[in-house]
């Protein structure tokens, strides 16, 4: 240290020499160098702010193009969605089309217009139009045939009436008849019914057949013709009617006879039936409105001071129990007694007044 | 003696009554007598001896009144007027059976000929004395009081509203479960005659339950007994569809298609009408009666009939073709048409034509099949004479051109429109001209027939305005064919004869190897 101030003593000189010499130095070269610095310095800062800047925008080019990507992925696949939807609903509504087709098609040839139930039901009518002409016209005919046949016998009973009044015109051996003309070939058609027919009883032909009735034909038949007995009338006989009409009685029951054995059960079930049938109502007289319950009046000369009496309540009848007891019960039906059944019907005309 | 004597003067007198009463009673059965019976006073003379005390000389007093009656209007008047009908009507309460049916027999011989007449028999109160006298046990009286109700009813609204509201009706139903005919015919036919003036009066039989006992005595055997009934059916079934319902309902069909091969013609033509009031109301009735082989059995009716009974069976063919396509195509399928084209020929009347041209246009109007149906029978041609012939009345005319237009619209046979072709008048022609337009743009053959049979000619003819309907319809036919043969034609003159008919042929030989 010592060393070194002794060598740099001598040296101050040159040392402030120096010092202003390169201060002057520096001076004049400051503003060059300070702009020269300052622009180094700025192309420097300018580098690094581009260097930064491009930096920056690559990164952001960087972020902006993995979120657009992102983005538009998922764009993408809305939109592949979508269109994947709509593939399906064309796909579809070109199904339900032809579903609808079918169906509609279906529906109007089955129910709005078929033409083959048309063309079958105007088969069938046509067969149903045949069989009823066909059954039209054979009635026709049984009916035709029918009044025919009836005309027919018609005609052939008024010939066989008219060959009966006729009888006598029938030809004898000596003596040909009208009808059996000895010119003909063969007698007429009444020449033959005159041989055939059989004379009437009476001298009229016959009017009309007797009414129909039930009984048998003996009954009416000797009505009004019994054999004659005698000759001459014998007294005021009764009518022959009446006497046939005794003769054929039929049995005239009586009232016990005729009434089944069961009758009264018979009655009861009736009874009950018609009970069960008709009644409807229980109490028919009910009264629609609730009335005060009047408190029972009894009668005056049934009551007595101190209770109520039995007679007219309880027993309507005065009995003497100690008679009664020897005496048999009260009979309440008694056999019939045929007093009046005969009245009127015998045949005899006993007990009849005028 | 002198007793005798006077009681022989007494009995002369009245053996002198009787025969006087009966004789003019016979006389008065031949028409010839009766004016001479009515300028003798016979009307004076026989009125007091309806009071007389024996009841023969009553009974035949009033058996001759109600012939003379019967015979003409003049004297039953003259018996209005001689007041008799109230001493009648006291009487048909009190006397006999006898009596009461001759003076039913007077009522209604007084009744029958006009409306006047009847309301002056229904002032007299004779309708309660009548309602009694038919609850009688006397079929003869019931017979006679129902026959003069009927005649009383049969005038108008109004008597057969006074009819039932005397009560007659359930009686009347009562009447017609007799076992006796007559009595049955004469209620039968009283009911119809009540129920066919109004809704009303059909609704009060209905309600009586006749219907039911109408519907069984269809099948019974007696010509006029069904005449009646049918007649009462189809007078009640005509006013509306609940009453046809109801008639329907009695299960008649098909039983009564059986009466229509009946001998009689007033039953078969009352089964018609009874089959036409029910068809008219709606195509569920129709369709009924279609499906129970009616309309065959119709058709054949139509066949066997002739004059005016067809009307019935021709107008119940039009109602079920007109309710819907399906009931005419099954009029059509049944052979309806040419039997229908027949009665258009044969019958001379007008309003049966009318009915049939009316028939055909319901037909007809539904589809081209049903008109091509119409068609082939050749009918068309016919229709057109009617609508033509000025001795066809208004109605015919009409009918026959709305039946023409309403099937040409729908006619697409060419064969037989061609005849209409020449004959036509210009309205019925713009149908015509209108159809061919529409079909021969689309058939070739059609077209080569169109040509050489000259309808093509004839359309060049046709005068028509310019911008009216015709002149679109004939320029579309001309635009079917090429130029030349349009060209070939002279519009408008019919004097010209066409150009030699050698080049005609030539022109055809050209078009039918080209088409």
């Amino acid at each position: 240290s010592m060393a070194r101030l002794v060598r740099l003593t001598p040296q101050a000189d040159r040392v402030k020499e120096a010092y202003f010499t390169r201060n002057r130095i520096a001076e004049e070269n400051r503003q060059r160098e300070n702009s020269a610095a300052v622009r180094i310095q700025s192309w420097i800062r300018g580098c690094r702010a581009r260097a930064y800047l491009s930096h920056i925008h690559r990164k952001a080019t960087i972020i902006q193009k993995t979120w657009r990507g992102f983005k538009a992925r998922e764009h993408f696949r809305q939109r592949v969605k979508a269109a994947y939807f709509l593939m399906k609903m064309n796909f579809y509504n070109k199904m339900a089309v032809k579903i609808q087709q079918r169906w509609r098609g279906y529906y109007v040839r089955k129910y709005v217009h078929n033409y083959y139930a048309r063309k079958r039901y105007l088969e069938a009518l046509t067969q149903k139009n045949e069989q009823m002409r066909r059954e039209l016209e054979e009635l026709a005919e049984h009916q035709r045939q029918e009044r025919q046949r009836v005309a027919m016998e018609r005609e052939e009973q008024e010939k066989y009436v008219r060959a009966q009044r006729l009888h006598f015109l029938l030809s004898t051996k000596q003596c040909p008849g009208v009808f059996n003309s000895p010119f003909r070939p063969e007698p007429d058609e009444m020449e033959l019914r005159l041989r055939r027919v059989k004379p009437v009883r009476t001298m009229s032909a016959p009017k009309e057949s007797w009414p129909v009735n039930p009984q048998p034909s003996s009954y009416l038949h000797d009505k009004e013709r019994l054999p004659p007995i005698h000759k001459t009338p014998q007294g005021p006989f009764r009518p022959a009617v009446e006497v046939q009409q005794q003769r054929y009685r039929p049995l005239e029951p009586s009232l016990r006879v005729a009434t089944s054995i069961t009758a009264l059960e018979e009655a009861r079930e009736e009874l009950r039936r018609q009970e069960w049938r008709t009644r409807l109502i229980d109490h028919p007289f009910l009264p629609f409105s609730k009335t005060p319950d009047k408190k029972y009046e009894p009668l005056l000369h049934a009551a007595s001071p101190y209770q109520q009496t039995e007679y007219g309540t309880k027993h309507f009848r005065e009995e003497d129990r100690s008679q009664l007891e020897k005496k048999k019960p009260f009979r309440r039906v008694f056999t019939t007694c045929h007093v009046f059944d005969k009245f009127g019907r015998l045949y005899s005309s006993a007990g009849k007044s005028v | 003696m002198s007793q005798r004597q006077v009681l022989q003067v007494f009995e002369q007198y009245q053996k002198a009554r009787t025969q006087f009463v009966q004789t003019v009673a016979e006389l008065a059965t031949r028409p010839q007598n009766v004016e001479t019976l009515q300028n003798a006073g016979v009307m004076s003379l026989l009125r007091p001896l309806l009071l007389d005390t024996v009841p023969t000389i009553q009974q035949t007093a009033a058996l001759a009144l109600g012939r003379l009656a019967n015979y003409n209007d003049d004297l039953a008047e003259a018996v209005v007027k001689a007041d008799i009908l109230p001493q009648l009507v006291y009487s048909l309460a009190e006397q006999n059976r006898f009596y009461k049916k001759a003076a039913a027999f007077v009522l209604r011989a007084v009744a029958k000929h006009s409306a006047e007449l009847a309301q002056a028999v229904v002032d007299c109160g004779a309708l309660d004395a009548l309602v009694i006298s038919l609850e009688e046990f006397d079929p003869g009286v019931k017979e006679a009081a129902a026959w003069a109700l009927g005649y009383i009813a049969r005038h108008n609204g109004q008597l057969a509203q006074a009819v039932v509201d005397s009560g007659a009706v359930p009686l009347l139903v009562l009447c017609i479960q007799e076992p006796e005919i007559a009595v049955k015919r004469i209620a039968a036919s009283t009911l119809s005659d009540i129920a066919k003036h109004s809704p009303e009066l059909a609704q009060t039989v209905v309600d009586t339950g006749a219907i039911a006992h109408l519907a069984q005595m269809t099948l019974n055997p007696d010509a006029k007994l069904k005449r009646q009934v049918f007649s009462a059916l189809g007078q009640i079934s005509k006013h509306s569809v609940d009453l046809a319902e109801m008639v329907v309902e009695a299960e008649i069909f098909p039983a009564v298609l059986a009466s229509l091969k009946d001998p009689d013609e007033y039953v078969r033509k009352n089964v018609t009408t009874l089959m036409r009031e029910i068809t008219k109301h709606t195509p569920e009735l129709s369709q009924m009666i279609v499906n129970a082989g009616g309309v065959a059995a119709v058709i054949d009716y139509l066949g066997d009939s002739r004059g005016n009974v067809r009307l019935p069976g021709i107008m119940m063919l039009g109602y079920v073709a007109a309710h819907s396509e399906n009931l005419a195509m099954a009029v059509v399928v049944s052979k309806g048409v040419p039997q229908l084209a027949i009665c258009l020929v044969e019958e001379p009347e007008d309003h049966i034509k009318a009915a049939t041209a009316w028939a055909f246009g319901q037909i007809g109007r539904h589809t081209p099949e049903h008109a091509r149906a119409v068609a082939a029978a050749n009918v068309l041609p016919k229709l057109l004479n009617l609508y033509l012939d000025t001795q066809s009345s208004e109605d015919l005319q009409v009918k026959a051109k709305k039946a023409l237009k309403s099937v040409l619209q729908k006619c697409t046979y060419l064969p037989a429109l061609e005849p209409l072709l020449y004959e036509a008048p210009s309205n019925i022609l713009k149908h015509v001209i209108c159809q061919f337009s529409k079909v021969l743009p689309h058939d070739s053959k059609a077209r080569r027939l169109f040509v050489t049979s000259g309808g093509l000619k004839k359309v060049q003819e046709i005068k028509a305005e310019p911008g009216s309907a015709l002149q679109e319809y004939i320029n579309a036919i001309n635009n079917c064919y090429p130029e030349e043969i349009v060209r070939f034609f002279p519009i408008n003159t019919r004097d010209k004869h066409s150009r030699g008919s050698d080049k005609w042929q030539s022109v055809i030989m050209k078009y039918e190897g080209s088409g």
